[in-house]
């Protein structure tokens, strides 16, 4: 394997909701680690903490309500960014490791041309010019794929498409080339054609550049052709992780087995309907189930999987730990024939 | 009221018609241009507005005499209306119509120095307090409190007792230093819910300290109640000031304010009127010209009124 870029390992972030309904555990125990010019994918429905689990590694999460517990470990190159000073990991957000938001309508400030919000960063790192500034964020919307870049720089937010605020928002990440980009459902509000836009510039990019992507999505069509290794995510915790095609060909978990069948196929008419085949919907971060906490809503689950909380095992075939499942039919194989 | 003073009066008035017919001809540029036309009274306001801003800039040469030129003590003191002296004349023998263009100088500047002060420090601690929060937030807040409920004249009647007579810019610093509580209130609550935006996480994700944060995100996006209420605020800063004056304890004699002008003038109420009469019309021109423009700009500078006039995107 390639040097290790990021490792992280048992990350564990609560939020102290208010009128005391206790303690959101919504990311409870992540551990992963990204290679230089890895794809990893994290997937997982909505409220699953895979937005969480991003903030966290920038240590953007709001303090308070939220906190990432003592324990938790984040390294980038060799360095703790849960014991960094301010001014260091400022030094790293948008230039080392840069993130892609969700929401492409509302994460660019309205009252700025794209121009300057893609030149900031570059202010912010390397003290560039204004004039320099402007020519980078050229050369990046031209690197983004938008027709007629020199218009567009001075263009305001509210101007733009959504595919095309989604473009700006990947030049902003990738100015100072960062070594890690981290992309939260970069496609999640975009159109169908527009997603797939989006995701080959995403792959072109990588290519080009030689960073280290992490992809989050809740859908696992999406990584599919994309990502090396998956990490699939329930309830704040990691269920499975395996390399792409092995998690496709033998998925593991039960909840990942629901994710591939519920993945919309080429020939279906509606490509969004999603997830019909789990039945439920995923509980509240402030209510884990006990024991397995995907118990619920498995068809398999037994009364071991109520009581008992599974840890992660291996189930690799070559490498040890390349794949591992949370599910006690590890270790009782048997069990899976007696599918409901 | 000799020709030069007349043709440039003249040229005031053509100047601020001028403006207002610009300022009409591009409203169709932009949204919000348009928006703010669609007060009636904008224009108006407009209007009032630059008339008086070019007499404060031209004085000298619409002004027939200086500000404090005593023209004949015994004949033309208390002189009614007159084609040369069309405001008459003041108990000094001195031309009112040339000491309210000067005065104009003395209050517009007053109203907008203060007035710029108050803005810059509210915004400031608004943005702060409502962007930390925690235990900045409280302390500032109960500044605040404290700021609004100790009444603003008491404070100036402190600073007399302190300085005997109060120089100007201490004067303006002091109006302006006990001016800013509302505004910070009033951006504290919008930088509140703008720290919450996608596009503030964005800006830290993207290695921004707290400092760029606050004034390249935050503040540009409150920019519209900042500067409604800076319009607004001029008009109290300039009655303040009117009043200050009128105890004896602002703008000193004989610079000419419109507030120490009608202080000047008040014992003749009875027998000479027109020097009061005039500067406090000027005052309440000049208000009422502020608080339609303020009315206008925040309607013209709020997005959100946009899906009720037009459909094309939002500008600041
Ligand atoms: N600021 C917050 N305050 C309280 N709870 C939060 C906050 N942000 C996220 N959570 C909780 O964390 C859980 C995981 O959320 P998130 O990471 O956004 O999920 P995903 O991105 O997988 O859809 C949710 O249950 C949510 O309620
Ligand atoms: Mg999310």
């Amino acid at each position: 394997m390639t040097e290790l870029l990021l490792r992280v390992r048992d990350l564990r972030t609560y939020f102290v909701t208010e009128q005391g309904r206790g303690t959101a555990r919504a990311v409870d125990g992540v551990s992963f680690d990204l290679h230089a010019g890895e794809t990893l994918g994290i997937v997982g429905e909505s409220g699953c903490g895979k937005t969480v689990t991003s903030l966290s590694l920038l240590r953007l999460i709001p303090e308070p309500p939220g906190h990432i517990l003592p324990g938790s470990f984040i390294e980038l190159e060799g360095r703790n960014l849960l014991t960094l000073a301010p001014k260091a990991l400022r030094a790293i957000r948008g230039n080392e490791m840069a993130m892609i938001f969700q929401e492409p309508m509302t994460s660019l400030n309205p009252v700025f041309t794209v121009g300057d919000q893609i030149a900031e960063a570059a202010i912010v790192h390397q003290g560039l010019s204004r004039r320099a500034a402007r020519a980078r964020a050229i050369e990046m919307l031209k690197l983004v794929g938008l027709p007629d870049p020199e218009t567009r720089v001075d263009h305001y937010p509210h101007q733009l498409s959504g595919g095309m605020r989604q473009r700006v928002m990947i030049a902003m990440a990738l100015v100072c080339g960062p070594k890690v980009l981290i992309a939260d459902e970069p496609t999640t509000a975009l159109d169908v054609t527009i997603q797939a836009q989006i995701l080959e510039l995403l792959n072109r990019l990588q290519d080009e550049l030689g960073m280290a992507v992490i992809l989050i999505t809740h859908d696992l069509g999406i990584v599919a052709g994309t990502v090396d290794r998956v990490l699939v995510m329930y309830a704040g915790q990691v269920v499975e992780s395996a390399p792409t095609p092995e998690l496709f060909a033998r998925p593991l978990h039960p909840y990942t087995e629901g994710l591939l069948a519920s993945v919309p196929r080429l020939d279906t008419p509606h490509p969004r309907r999603r997830l019909h085949s789990i039945p439920g919907q995923v509980p509240a971060a402030t209510a884990w189930p006990a024991g397995c906490r995907f118990h619920p809503r498995c068809p398999y689950a037994w009364d071991r999987c109520t009581v008992e909380e599974p840890p992660l095992l291996d189930a690799g075939k070559g490498e040890p730990a390349s794949h591992v499942v949370r599910c006690w039919l590890l270790a009782e194989p048997a069990r899976r024939t007696r599918q409901p | 009221m000799n020709l030069r003073a007349t043709l440039a009066l003249l040229g005031a008035l053509a100047l601020a018609l001028f403006v207002v017919g610009e300022a009409r001809r591009h409203a169709a540029a932009t949204p919000a241009r348009r928006r703010f036309f669609r007060h009636r009274p904008a224009a108006w306001g407009l209007f009032v507005l630059s008339f008086f801003v070019t007499l404060a800039i031209a004085a000298p040469w619409v002004a027939p005499y200086g500000p404090s030129v005593t023209l004949e003590i015994v004949t033309l003191k208390n002189q009614p209306p007159s084609l040369l002296h069309p405001l008459g004349t003041d108990l000094y023998s001195r031309d009112v119509w040339s000491r309210l263009v000067y005065g104009s100088r003395v209050s517009l500047s007053i109203g907008a120095l203060a007035m710029l002060v108050a803005v810059t420090v509210g915004a400031v601690v608004g943005a702060v307090a409502g962007y930390v929060r925690r235990w900045v937030d409280t302390a500032l807040m109960r500044l605040v409190d404290v700021g609004l409920a100790v009444p603003r004249i008491f404070l100036m009647l402190m600073a007399i007792a302190l300085w005997q007579r109060l120089p100007l810019a201490l004067f303006v610093l002091l109006i302006g230093l006990t001016g800013w509580f509302g505004t910070s209130r009033l951006v504290r609550a919008e930088v509140l819910t703008l720290r919450e935006r996608d596009f503030v996480a964005a800006a830290r994700g993207l290695g921004a300290g707290p400092a760029r944060i606050i004034l390249r995100h935050v503040l540009p996006n409150v920019a519209a109640p900042i500067i409604v209420s800076a319009a607004l605020g001029i008009g109290n800063v300039m009655l303040l000031e009117a009043g200050l004056s009128f105890l004896g304890i602002g703008v000193p004699p004989p610079l000419p304010s419109w507030g120490n002008m009608i202080a000047d003038g008040a014992a003749q109420l009875a027998t000479a009127p027109w020097t009061t009469l005039f500067p406090g019309l000027a005052i309440a021109l000049v208000v009422m010209a502020l608080n339609a423009v303020g009315d206008a700009l925040r309607d013209a500078l709020d997005p959100r009124r946009e899906a009720e006039w037009d459909t094309d995107g939002a500008t600041l």
